[in-house]
């Protein structure tokens, strides 16, 4: 008898030992989650969902992470009616969701996860376009006041015709570009020469002295000794700024550059696959955001984040008291 | 063939005058052969046409896409990297909800097909019907997927999403909840509306085939109705029927609008497992690699739309033989 009470007591210490553990740190093993993660929202993040889904579903093989692109918009649409546990977004919240989110109960968690930066890109031996105010960018881009030629845009600029290239006009980069350059009402002249593929923008500007294009910052970032980035005049300071993962991270780049979200219903978190989902995407959020094209966040960033998350931090820090947005360098705002 | 064969017949019968005056004049005679062989010349280029160009499209499809099919391909899941990205979820998704489109669709469409052309009397309620039907068909199919999910997936929002109403364990194969969600099964359903009214225009021109004297003769022996539809009509138009059901299936599978307006989510790494179960479709899984900006999810999109092919052809194949059998039993 005497063997198996040894055991026995050795049985009930080894209970009671992970019993202690686990009031200590109440994350499960993430091999034996179970359950389901509903995730949808913006295309923009889509990217990034999918490669920390597919990482995730590694370490935890029993959730079943599901990511949907119904665009922000839709996203926070289903998010309010509470059919999702997460809502992606390529814009922080507004008033209106806010409400929708209100009458049905829904508190959210505010997470950034990356930034999302645009390049405009001229060739080599472009030696006139040093910088460009927005109004040029305008000028060169917008359907309303096409500049025929480079001496259309600035006076002492050759008088040569410009060469626009873009990607494909359903990208997500494409609207960003649209509504930061137009707005959303407005439109991109139709003269543009578009493709889907970025490494046919690269080909054709590296070969074309008048052409003008943009892109991803990312993307540009493998192409940088091909082509040059066009420094773009801060609308705020003043100063012209070259994108660079610096500049997009103090938001002195702007307005080509703006912050990704992830919105977390607080009722989900009490489901632990949810909570290790969340925990996980910023956690790996800053390796995955870089593959997939878009800019990490500073690490000060992701360590709120972090803090907010276990801390459960109710609501949005990106709107001021009336609802509007909050204009400035990300790691001001978000605290 | 047809041209001699009006010639041999233009000789045995009596001609009318016209007849005989084209014949006595050599030239007209010419003439009307020449307008002839044209017409039957521009019928063929035109076949010819839309041969060359689904040839073109298939070729190039295949050149895009055939280096990636593997078993590799069909086996995996959704990824971000090419190489290890893979259609399991969707192929399954597309097969799942086009069974159960064709299950809900076929019963309810010929059985509408049947019940507007074999019973209802001529009345202002039929036209009535009638029209409401030609203009659905005419309908875009994303409005059905906005019906779907008010209708299927949100039950008008009477019921709440957060509790939903449910019969057995999620794990279990016959899991029922109402309301839906965006399961398997909203997403079939959703499809057989947006396939419908193909389903019954379809099976009532297959019912109007059928002549009226076999009709005729049943009733005069003395069979009901329903006797003369079920025995008669019915086997003598199935093969016509069984022809329009492949082309609403065909149009079923390949759908997008409806299935992304329901809000099924595209990356998933799962199987559907009951009719509640969440899916993914081929159509959204190639429209979102062919909107990625590298090369590499282009062809994995090409490779994709290979499948989706295959997936129509097996489907549209069992039918046929299906409809085979049938008119073997009947003949």
């Amino acid at each position: 008898m005497r063997p198996i009470r040894a055991i026995n007591a050795f049985l009930i210490a080894a209970v009671l030992v992970s019993m202690a553990a686990s009031a200590v740190t109440p994350k499960q093993d993430p091999k034996n989650l179970k359950g389901a993660v509903r995730v949808d929202g913006s295309s923009t993040v889509y990217l990034i969902a999918e490669a920390v889904a597919e990482e995730f579903s590694k370490v935890a093989p029993g959730v079943n992470v599901t990511v949907g692109l119904s665009g922000t918009g839709g996203g926070f649409k289903r998010f309010s009616n509470g059919e999702i546990d997460i809502s992606n977004a390529s814009r922080c919240i507004k008033q209106p969701e806010i409400d929708a989110c209100k009458s049905h109960k829904i508190e959210f968690i505010e997470l950034p996860v990356a930034f999302d930066g645009l390049t405009i890109v001229t060739n080599k031996g472009n030696t006139w376009a040093k910088q460009l105010t927005m109004a040029q960018v305008k000028k060169i881009f917008a359907s309303s006041e096409t500049a025929k030629t480079w001496k259309d845009v600035d006076p002492s600029w050759p008088s040569d015709v410009i060469k626009v290239y873009s990607p494909g006009t359903d990208s997500g980069t494409f609207d960003y570009f649209k509504e930061v350059t137009v707005g959303k009402e407005g439109k991109i002249r139709a003269d543009i020469s578009v493709s889907e593929d970025d490494n046919v923008i690269v080909r054709s500007i590296e070969g074309d002295k008048n052409a003008i294009g943009f892109f991803g910052f990312a993307y540009f970032a493998e192409n940088q000794g091909k082509l040059n980035a066009v420094p773009v005049v801060n609308p705020k300071t003043g100063a012209a700024v070259a994108p660079s993962p610096t500049t997009i991270e103090d938001a002195s780049y702007a307005p080509f550059s703006r912050p990704l979200f992830i919105y977390v219903n607080k009722a989900s978190l009490a489901k632990p696959a949810v909570a290790a989902y969340a925990a996980f995407a910023l956690d790996n959020g800053a390796k995955l955001a870089a593959e997939v094209g878009y800019i990490k966040l500073p690490t000060v960033i992701y360590e709120r984040a972090k803090a907010n998350l276990a801390a459960s931090k109710l609501g949005t820090q990106m709107l001021d008291e009336n609802g509007m947005e909050r204009m400035g360098i990300l790691a001001d705002i978000y605290k | 063939m047809h041209s001699l064969g009006a010639r041999a017949q233009s000789t045995t019968r009596t001609r009318t005058p016209g007849e005989i005056v084209a014949a006595a004049t050599p030239t007209s005679q010419v003439g009307r052969r020449i307008v002839d062989r044209t017409f039957l010349g521009v019928c063929i280029a035109f076949t010819a046409l839309a041969v060359l160009l689904l040839v073109i499209l298939l070729v190039s499809i295949w050149q895009d896409g055939h280096a990636r099919l593997s078993w590799q391909f069909l086996s995996a899941f959704a990824s971000r990297k090419t190489e290890e990205a893979g259609v399991r979820a969707p192929l399954w998704g597309s097969i799942w909800v086009c069974v159960i489109c064709a299950v809900a669709a076929l019963p309810i469409g010929v059985g509408t097909a049947i019940y507007l052309e074999e019973f209802s009397k001529r009345s202002r309620f039929r036209s009535f019907i009638q029209l409401n039907i030609a203009n659905l068909a005419g309908v875009p199919s994303i409005v059905y997927g906005i019906l779907g999910l008010t209708a299927f997936a949100r039950a008008f929002g009477t019921a709440n999403s957060e509790d939903p109403i449910t019969f057995g364990q999620p794990e279990s194969f016959f899991y029922l909840q109402l309301p839906f969600g965006h399961g398997v099964l909203a997403g079939g359903l959703t499809l057989m509306l947006v396939v419908l009214p193909i389903v019954i225009v379809s099976s009532q021109e297959a019912l109007r085939t059928v002549p009226g004297s076999l009709r005729t003769a049943a009733l005069a022996l003395g069979a009901t109705q329903w006797q003369t539809t079920w025995n008669i009509t019915l086997p003598a138009s199935i093969p016509m029927i069984m022809t329009g059901g492949i082309l609403a299936m065909s149009r079923a599978i390949g759908e997008a609008a409806p299935i992304l307006v329901l809000g099924v989510p595209l990356f998933i790494r799962s199987t559907p497992t009951n009719l509640m179960s969440d899916f993914t479709v081929l159509p959204l899984q190639i429209y979102n690699w062919s909107m990625r900006q590298q090369s590499g999810f282009h062809e994995l999109a090409a490779a994709g739309i290979i499948v989706l092919l295959a997936v129509l052809l097996t489907l549209n194949a069992f039918a046929v033989i299906i409809r085979h059998r049938l008119q073997r039993a009947n003949g």
